[in-house]
């Protein structure tokens, strides 16, 4: 199993004829992605990449059977196309589109409250669940199927952290983007939920950034919540206050926000922060070997779960090789 | 994006929100004149983008027009936290009964617009919610409703007992949060909001920031950006479709994404240097904007070794490798380059350079580590001759 989607989920591509959304839509089809419709208004019956478009998502759902869009347009049309997409009823919309405005975001976050659509994103690469789905833009031969879920504020540097736990054969379950910006449709506390209920999600690395107290909440909702262990990173250390990071949402504001402030949470709350990007692996390593703190048996008993797990990596590891 | 207090009192006139009479001057006479029309006592304020200007004798009261004209010609020219002071707000002073503070922010935890008001006005507002957090009310709107007249009139009571000022205030919340929600605003502020002894309310201060997302369907508040309070090199970025920020240090950093790229300037501190700039190339390949990049950075002269990171994805390798090579070509860097490529297109990327003699490596640790022994080599090589 895996998170949000799965061999199953079918996807439409909104703005499937732009030069990005066609990009992708060949590459997400590549990796076996069920792609079934492409929407851009005005150009039904055109086809790219062998998928039919249709004039909207409304006709694309009903004809495809579609659960899961994809959102590719640009920023100023995006607002749009997620409330589209959640007027249509599909179920899962991951907005890739980068810059849209924080005021629009707080309707909309308003709004698919009172629907059953889940946002992912805006300024999103996108959730992958290695051998199974993509539905974004990460490169996908970096992804090797597993236990591993992450979940993470940004885009190449969870590429980074993928690729080393890749290298040292952990697999991943689920890797998503919540997306940079400040205002976000999924936030940490959603997806650690998902992952504590995903049977084949063993371990959890979180990839925080500057700005805003969403690693401060994370922590404090792990320690209450989650059996499993959870990771961190957090980038930004020698961010300077006042400055955007290139993201939207990673800006240290007020003097609050800062890199120190999300590590202390983590630490406070037990939960081990990587130094670096590659430090990662080596402390998911540590910590699927440790025995579980909250399974209550004797230390005897532990040593044999211990292997079973070190086994099933490397078991999926084999698997993915077939795919 | 931060626009200034004039312009910020500007948009607050526009929507009736009082604010005392006033104009900005850029020269000494030019305060002497507008406060000559006042015809009243002025404030000389100094408008620059940074918080703290009355601690830093930016702020002075003035009589008449002379001494209006005496006081701009010691604040203006006068550096507050580094930012050189060209213009001057001066404005009609008002006698102070009472300050307030009034404000309206996004709250990135709830998702919600929310008005801020507080009895304890005038002085930094973040100190207070430090110290007394009880002594700032909150109130979250519903960014689909929008603001209720009863829910500014609870505010307003809150903050004025007096009916007649409470009257008042009512209409300048209901019209300040207009303020933020119709221009995109991250924050408004006001502080102080004041009462005269005569039962007057006025705005003695404005302060906006706007949500740079928003900026493309404002044309008239885009202008508004100060050039001159920014670092010419973070402009030119801009300008190129780059995301800059200059630091201190003298290692710089050109990564792809802009997590990543925090993550690099992080690496380099850990390992003992400090990082000279932030630098996103952004996800696509195009060589010209890596040319770009180097330039910007070359440009800061307290670099002594640039360092890429790039995690190949949807961005090629071999394209950033192109990049790199007719950078070094036009650019002629005096400093050491060195190069980190994973990813798409990796091989193909390492021949290019190899071309023009880079060497590559494949970790994040490596090309960190590896700038900062070259850039402490240059530093030997200029010192030690």
């Amino acid at each position: 199993m895996s998170i949000l989607i799965d061999r199953n989920t079918k996807v439409i591509v909104q703005g499937i004829t732009g030069r990005d959304g066609a990009f992708h839509t060949k590459q997400m089809l590549d990796y076996g992605t069920k792609i079934v419709a492409g929407v851009t208004p005005g150009r039904a019956g055109e086809k790219v990449e062998g998928v039919p478009v249709f004039n909207s998502v409304k006709e694309a759902k009903d004809a495809t059977g579609a659960n899961t869009s994809v959102i590719y347009v640009p920023s100023k049309f995006a607002v749009d196309a997620i409330y589209e997409a959640a007027d249509a009823g599909v179920d899962l919309v991951v907005c890739i589109s980068e810059g849209v405005p924080a005021l629009d975001m707080l309707k909309v976050y308003g709004y698919l409250k009172g629907t059953k659509t889940r946002l992912l994103g805006p300024n999103t690469p996108g959730l992958i669940s290695p051998g199974l789905s993509k539905v974004g833009i990460m490169p996908g031969q970096i992804h090797k199927k597993g236990s591993i879920g992450v979940v993470s504020r940004s885009g190449t540097l969870t590429y980074e952290v993928v690729y080393n736990l890749t290298n040292n054969g952990f697999g991943q379950s689920t890797c998503l983007g919540i997306g940079g910006d400040p205002i976000v449709g999924t936030g940490f506390l959603d997806v650690l939920e998902l992952f504590e209920k995903d049977p084949q999600t063993e371990a959890v690395v979180l990839i925080g950034e500057i700005g805003g107290t969403d690693e401060e909440d994370a922590a404090a909702y792990i320690k209450k919540n989650m059996t499993k262990p959870v990771v961190a990173f957090v980038a930004g250390r020698t961010a300077p206050p006042g400055k955007r990071m290139g993201h939207a949402g990673a800006i240290i504001a007020g003097g609050s926000g800062t890199a120190a402030e999300k590590i202390a949470a983590f630490n406070r709350a037990g939960i081990k922060v990587a130094e670096s990007p590659s430090e990662v692996a080596i402390l998911i390593k540590t910590a699927l070997e440790k025995p579980e703190k909250k399974v209550k048996k004797p230390a005897k008993k532990v040593k044999p779960i211990k292997t079973q797990k070190v086994k099933k990596i490397k078991n999926t590891v084999k698997t993915k090789k077939t795919i | 994006m931060k626009i200034h207090e004039y312009q910020a009192r500007h948009i607050f006139n526009k929507y009736g929100i009082p604010v005392p009479a006033g104009e900005v001057a850029t020269t000494p006479d030019e305060a002497k004149e507008i406060a000559a029309r006042i015809g009243k006592p002025v404030m000389i304020k100094a408008q620059v983008l940074v918080g703290g200007r009355g601690k830093a004798g930016g702020i002075k009261r003035a009589e008449n027009p002379d001494l209006a004209k005496e006081m701009a010609s010691g604040i203006l020219g006068m550096e507050i936290k580094g930012l050189l002071v060209k213009k001057v707000l001066v404005t009609e002073c008002k006698e102070i009964a009472s300050e307030s503070y009034l404000g309206v922010i996004v709250d990135r935890k709830i998702k919600k617009p929310v008005i801020m008001v507080s009895s304890a006005g005038g002085i930094d507002i973040e100190e207070v919610a430090k110290i007394n957090p009880e002594k700032i009310h909150r109130l979250p709107v519903d960014p689909i409703m929008g603001l209720h007249n009863f829910q500014a009139r609870n505010l307003a009571y809150l903050l004025y007992p007096d009916r007649k000022i409470a009257n008042q205030a009512v209409p300048a919340i209901m019209k300040l949060y207009q303020v933020f929600w119709e221009n995109d605003c991250s924050l408004v502020e006001i502080n102080p909001l004041i009462t005269t002894p005569a039962g007057e309310l006025w705005a003695i201060d404005a302060k906006i920031n706007l949500d740079d997302s928003g900026l493309f369907r404002h044309p008239e508040l885009k202008v508004l950006r100060d050039l001159d309070a920014e670092d010419k090199a973070e402009i030119e970025a801009r300008k190129k479709d780059l995301s800059y920020v200059k630091l201190d240090g003298n290692i710089g950093c050109i990564v792809n994404g802009a997590g990543l790229a925090m993550a690099t300037m992080d690496l380099v501190k850990r390992y003992g240097a400090e990082p000279a700039n932030f630098l996103d190339i952004g996800g696509s390949s195009n060589p010209e904007k890596v040319v770009n990049a180097m330039s910007i950075v070359l440009k800061d002269h307290n670099v002594k070794a640039i360092l890429f990171n790039v995690f190949g994805g949807i961005t090629r390798c071999d394209d950033v490798a192109q990049g790199i090579v007719q950078a070094v070509k036009h650019l002629k860097p005096n400093v050491p380059i060195v190069v980190r490529l994973t990813g798409t297109n990796e091989e193909e990327a390492r021949k290019i350079l190899e071309e023009i003699h880079l060497s590559t490596t494949s970790s994040m640790e490596e090309v960190v580590k590896r700038a900062i022994e070259l850039s402490g080599m240059t530093q030997t090589s200029m010192f030690g001759g």
